[in-house]
Formats: structure tokens, sequence, C-alpha cells
């Protein structure tokens, strides 16, 4: 009832494309944005900004990238967080080397310099498939690491390896109160999901859908694989560096080598896979279950149980919550809240009437 | 799968609620100390300890006095597992105080979170103590004006191992033509010192050799067989966790002897000794707080604390260890920067902003330590605008086997030799982020 499809024609090719092919989830997405934009610098307080929103929009951004890759050509990647670590440091540095080099741009320059490094741990997956890929991507995580340890160079001479944000401006405007991070977080972050959402219904998509699901087809019926996943990987590396500036520069304000070690990549992965590989509104679902829980299980349990245990078991048994939920939930739903978020438009289609 | 949304929901509104009702119930009369602790994950030894000790000695506070001047504290803890995230929900979550009662100043007692915090806590005006650790450069409290790494720096204390071995040699003069090794962890923390070991080593003519060991560090075979071979006279531990038993382990295994390895502040509690078994017998370590139960803050918090059944620690044999010591100490300097604050504000609860003045002007000589009954467990320390450490004495302790005895008199830093690479960092930072330092001379 709700959700009527029925009398939406497409009279033209341009309508025809159209991401959002019903004017009902046209209206969702633009009040949606309203909200963000519009109302939530007002109505939210520090706390939403810097502890729940801002880290929700950049691990959605994060997820995104590895969708791409994972999600959507077949590719499986353990090493997220060294790619967002790349991003996070060549925009530091480009920063320092380049003074005067606006704020913005230097969060592009990061992801580029982030899909060069994902291009070059890409080429195994021209010869390798699978686990396989999965343990050399798994070389560039510690690699990394180790190398933005080491070197302190790329934390320009500071032997401790922390990096700090310089002062958030952009075009004059100053951007470093939490209402103002969130802002920029969300500027950043909406168009390059406007851009993959396009992205993956083009035929670079289509290619990339065509190698997951088969790359023998794929080539036989004259897809470049090379340029294919080498592309999958660039793209993928650059949208996961740019998540990894925003993390270090608005998220955080700073961050060391360690921050992006293993179980930030491990993180990113869960995020694709409760939310919903080869989707993309999957990657917000999955974010805000990440991040969201472990919250309200903390303060559940800090209000509720405070007193009857002792505060160490508390943290462990909320642990346990948050895995029996996830196995349950992949149990339950293997493709994730996104195709949860499917079922219920389908039945909002019907109410109030039954299937 | 819907009802278990729905549980979920009921879960977040019940939650909001709470959080709702709380908030309204004013409880006035108290000052708040937002709690970082972690008690579980790799590092819930140390957090335990840790917490255990603070938060115990708060509770002694409000037993035996009543509070600090008839305001009674309170706390309330929020796990961060040391992850750097978790700590800056916790922060954002806590700092707005409990029920009324305004947050005094936070204690995340690690590197990462105080490093993440730091921005945040000089906008929100909230004291930031980063005991024994912390931004060595945050020691000059004219850029700095809300962090605090009390007591010592990582730069002051090698240079206080450095004028300890030059004492045991007879003389900072004796030390040339020695050598020294230092054996770090392979990371920021472990290589954040070794540029002034290297100065140190010009000034005094030793001769330095820097080995790394890769986290974990359970594989040192190779370092240990270099040090053999090098023969230097002291190795310098800067160890962390596992790292800690495995060198004194191979330490035995390669022949060198544990009484000539000094361990650094990640290095000298129960819990890095007592692994290593006969091993660590004479291994010498550097601490700002002996273990033992012998002093008269101690014993009172046995007495009014733990034996009435309020105690913290889950395991009492830890009362005493070097963690929770270390929690003790941070409590007494915390309530004592309450109590100054209240002398120059009043006494009812006192926002961060009057509570960092508090810390500003610590100041522990003999007698006022004798009167909280800490006399040998924290060193004299006077604060000021520009000082944020304070004291920056260590006191060396050896492992007898079953626990640590204290060897040595408090031994200073080189100071005066520190501050200027100090400034220059400090200042470095406050040009990359456009502060003016404040004019020290001007402050009361």
């Amino acid at each position: 009832m709700f959700y009527q499809e029925s009398g939406q024609f497409s009279t033209r090719y341009r309508q025809d494309g159209r991401a959002l092919r019903l004017w009902q989830q046209r209206a969702a997405l633009w009040a949606l944005l309203a909200l963000a934009f519009g109302l939530l610098p007002f109505i939210g307080n520090d706390y939403w900004f810097s502890a729940i929103l801002i880290p929700f929009l950049v691990l959605s951004l994060a997820g995104l990238g590895l969708n791409l890759l994972t999600g959507y050509a077949g590719q499986l990647s353990l090493g997220s967080a060294a790619f967002m670590a790349v991003g996070a440091f060549a925009s530091y540095k480009l920063q320092f080397l380049l003074p005067g080099l606006p704020l913005l741009l230097s969060f592009v320059a990061g992801g580029v310099v982030a899909a060069a490094v994902g291009v070059v741990f890409g080429l195994p997956s021209l010869r390798i498939k699978g686990f396989y890929l999965l343990v050399s991507t798994l070389a560039a995580q510690f690699f990394v690491e180790w190398l933005l340890t080491k070197f302190a160079w790329f934390s320009n001479g500071n032997e401790s390896g922390v990096i700090t944000a310089p002062p958030l401006l952009v075009a004059g405007h100053d951007f470093g109160s939490p209402a103002g991070r969130y802002l920029l977080t969300l500027s950043v972050v909406l168009p390059l999901f406007v851009l993959a959402a396009n992205l993956v219904r083009s035929s670079l998509g289509r290619n990339w859908m065509a190698v997951r699901d088969m790359d023998t087809a794929a080539a036989v019926i004259g897809i470049p694989i090379l340029r294919t996943k080498l592309l999958a990987f660039a793209i993928s590396s650059f949208i996961l560096g740019v998540a990894g500036s925003l993390w270090a520069f608005t998220y955080l304000g700073t961050v060391e080598p360690h921050g992006f070690d293993l179980s930030r990549s491990f993180q990113v992965l869960f995020i694709i896979i409760l939310g919903g590989m080869g989707s993309i509104l999957g990657n917000f679902l999955g974010a805000a279950f990440i991040v969201l829980l472990p919250i309200v299980l903390s303060i559940l349990s800090g209000s509720l149980l405070s007193g009857v245990l002792p505060a160490g078991q508390l943290e462990n048994l909320q642990k346990i919550i948050f895995g029996v939920l996830i196995i349950l939930f992949l149990i339950k739903e293997p493709d994730g809240l996104a195709r949860l978020w499917q079922g219920w438009r389908a039945r909002a289609r019907l109410w109030p009437l039954r299937f | 799968m819907k009802n278990h949304l729905h549980t979920l929901k009921g879960a977040v509104v019940l939650a909001l609620g709470l959080a709702a009702a709380s908030a309204t119930a004013q409880a006035g009369g108290e000052q708040y100390f937002p709690l970082q602790s972690y008690r579980v994950g790799p590092y819930a030894a140390g957090g335990t300890g840790f917490f255990g000790g603070f938060i115990d000695y708060l509770q002694y506070v409000n037993l035996k006095e009543g509070g600090v001047n008839g305001v009674k504290l309170t706390w309330s803890e929020c796990e961060t597992e040391y992850v750097v995230e978790k700590g800056v929900e916790c922060y954002e979550r806590l700092k707005k105080g409990l029920n009324g009662a305004p947050a005094a100043a936070t204690n995340p007692l690690s590197v990462g979170i105080a490093y993440a915090t730091l921005e945040r806590s000089t906008a929100d005006k909230l004291p930031l103590i980063t005991i024994n650790h912390g931004r060595t450069d945050s020691t000059d409290g004219s850029v700095f004006p809300y962090v605090f790494p009390l007591q010592l720096n990582p730069y002051s204390e090698v240079s206080a191992i450095i004028n300890y071995i030059g004492q045991k040699s007879g003389g900072l003069a004796k030390l040339k033509g020695k050598k020294i090794a230092v054996l770090y962890h392979g990371s920021p923390y472990g290589k954040e010192t070794n540029p002034i070991l290297e100065l140190l080593s010009k000034k005094y003519g030793f001769q330095l050799v820097s080995l790394e060991v890769p986290h974990p560090g359970n594989e040192q075979q190779s370092q240990w067989l270099t040090i053999r071979q090098q023969k230097p006279d002291w190795v310098i531990l800067r160890g962390w966790g596992v790292m800690n038993p495995v060198a004194l382990k191979t330490a035995q295994k390669t022949g060198y002897p544990a009484d000539h390895i000094i361990g650094n502040i990640w290095s000298n509690s129960e819990e890095d000794a007592a692994p290593a078994g006969a091993a660590a017998k004479g291994f010498i370590s550097i601490t700002t707080h002996p273990s033992g139960t012998q002093f008269p803050v101690l014993q009172g918090i046995k007495k009014t604390v733990l034996d009435a059944g309020k105690g913290n620690l889950a395991d009492a044999k830890r009362f005493g260890t070097v963690y929770y010591n270390l929690g003790v100490v941070n409590g007494i300097l915390n309530v004592e920067a309450v109590r100054l604050a209240q002398a120059k504000f009043g006494k009812k609860p006192l926002t961060g902003e009057q509570v960092r003045w508090g810390f500003e002007h610590l100041h522990f000589d003999d007698k006022r330590l004798k009167e909280v009954g800490a006399l040998g467990l924290l060193q004299p320390l006077q604060l000021s605008c520009a000082d944020h450490e304070g004291g920056g004495a260590v006191r060396f302790q050896q492992w007898d086997g079953q626990q640590w005895k204290v060897i040595s008199p408090w031994v200073q830093a080189d100071r005066k030799l520190l501050r200027p690479i100090i400034e220059d960092s400090s200042h470095k930072y406050a040009k990359e982020k456009g502060i003016t330092p404040r004019d020290c001379s001007k402050e009361s």
C-alpha cells in the first residue's frame, strides 16, 4: 500500500536509467538528506557526532570500498585497513610536503596513493583466487603496518609514529567543532556513495559482477579481466584510502599505524558480511550495526547490571551477546541486513493485505 | 528475526529512558571521575590493577573523610579494552558528568586514547592525566594547558636510567667508553626514546647498541646472541607484555647476568618478572612507586575499604602490587588537585577547568607526603604552569625471586637537558596547530 509501483512509468530513457525509479524512494532519500544536513547538525550533541555519527559514516565508506572489491568484483581482501592506513598517512604527509594544499584535495590525493598501492597488491589476483588471494592481501596488511612503523619519514620524523590532524579548514571555514566534523565527513562520504551507486550500474560494474560470478566465462565473452580486476582494486582502495583519511582527520584527530591493524580489516569485512555483499545500502546498515550494538550493550549492561556483576565480567558478557547475535544473523539471514530490508519493502507493497 | 529487532528496539528505548531519568536526578555535592578502564583484552592485568587501586583510594577518601571537604567522590566505568575508538566513545559518553556531578579529570592510562582525546580535552576544558606515560612534549604546560604527564615522561625515564648507571659506575664521567645496549619493543612506544639515548650517548661518550624486538617479542634469540658478542656493560629493557619475561629467560640462556638488565616503566611489574621464574632473580627495574603494603595510606585502605568488603580487586592478592600502587598514587594526585582547587574556588563540586588549576599547583613535599601517608610511595613533586610533569625521579628495585625490593633512593632525571628538546617539540606542535602558547609568567 505504501509502496505502490503501479502507475509509475518511464517514458524516457533518462528516466529508465535512474538509480531510484520510484517516487517513494526518491522522497525518502531527500527526506533523509534533509534530516542529515538540515536537522541533525542543529539537534545533535557532541556525543552523537563524535562517538556515533562520524564513525558510522566513515565505516560505511570503508565498507563501501571493500564491498566494491569483494561484493561486486568477487575479490576477497583482508587488506582494507592497510589501504586505509596508506590513505591516512599519504594525506598527512602531502599536507606537510605541500603546505597550503586544500584539505579536500589532500583527501583525494590520499585516496590516489592508496589506489596505487591497491593496484600493486591487486596484481596477484590475476593468478590466484579465493582464499589464496586473501592471504596475499593479508601481506599488504602486515607490510604496510610494518613500513609505517619502521620509517619515521611517514610520520614526519615523529619517532612514536603518531600523526595528528591539521586544522580542518575548507575554503576558510573551520570545521573543527563536532558538528563541523560531522558535516565535513558527510559531505565527503555522500558524493562517493553516489559515485559508487552509479558505478555498479555502469558497464564497469556489470563487468565486475560477471568476473565475480565466473571469470572464465567473463573472459570468454570478451571482458578484459586484467583491467576489470585492477580497476576494482584501484577504486576500492581509493575509497578505503579516503575513509582512512577521514578516520584519522575528522574522527579521531590522530592516528598511529597500529590503529589500522588486522582487527580493523576484520571489522570492515564484518560490515559487508552483516550488511550485505553486493549492496550499497548494506554498507550503511552493517556499519550502523557494528557501531551501535556494542554501545547499546555497554550502556544497557552499565545501567541495568552494574553492581550485580563485576565490571570485567559484564564486558565479557557483552562480547558473548555480540557474538551470538552475529551467529544468529548469519544463520537466519546470510545475505545480510540489506536482504532483510528488501523483504520489508516487499511486504510494504502488499500491506495491509497478507501474502 | 522480527522479534529480535523488537527486543533490540525495546532495549534502546529503555536505555534512553534510563539515561534521561538519571540525568534529571540531581545529586549535587559530588565530584565525578569518569573512568575509561580496561578489564578485558590483552592489557587487562594493568587495567584491573590500576583502576582497582584508583577506585579503592577514592572509596577510601569517601569512607574515611566523607569525601574532599564534604564533597563526595563518585565515579563510573566505561570499558575501553585499550582500543582507541572505544576510549573516545567512553570519553564522549562520560565527559558531561554523572547525575549532575561535574567531571574532574580523565585518566585513560593508554597512550593511544590519550593522543586521541588530547585535543578534545583541551576544547572541553577537562584535564587529561597521563601518569608516567603520554606525549612527552605535553610536559610544556604553556602549549598543553590541559594535559598532565604526571611524575615521569618517557624522556625523563631514560635519562634517570643513565644517571643511575652513572652512579653505579662511580660518576657520570666514568660512562665514557662504556657500552650500553637498549632492547626495545618494535612499536612507537619502544622507539620513542631512541633519539634521547643517542643524545645522551654523545654527551657522556658511552657506546649505544640499539636492538629492536618485533612485536610481540616471544622470540629474541638473535638479539641476545648479538648482546653476547657485543658484551655491553648494561642492557636497558624497554619491553611490553610477554617480551619482558622472554627477554629475561633468553638472557639467562645466553649467559647475560640479570642484575645488569634494567627494565623501564612498563617492564617493572610483578607480571613482568614472575613468569620468568628463576631467570628473573636479580633483575633491576625502575619504578615511580614501590610495590608493598607498608605505607600508611595502603594500610588505611586495607582497614577502611578492603576489610569492609568494599575493595575493587577481584584477586585480593594483588593488593600492594606495582599496578595497584600506581592506581593509588594516581588517586592521591587527583584528589590532591581537587583539594587544592577547592581551597581556591570553594568547597563545592568543581568544573574541569577549576580542577586543572589544582593540578597545575600540585605540590608535594616530605611534610605533605607524610600527611597523606605516602612518604616513599610518591616522589616529592611540584608542578607549575610550564612544568606539567613535576617530579622526574624514579627509584630502582630488584626482583628477589618473589617480590620487588627497593634498592635506591630517588634518582633524578637530567630535566634541564631535556627541557629544550621538549620545548622544540611543543613549539613545533603549537605552530602546526596555530596555538599561541600561554605566557606562564602571567599565570597565578
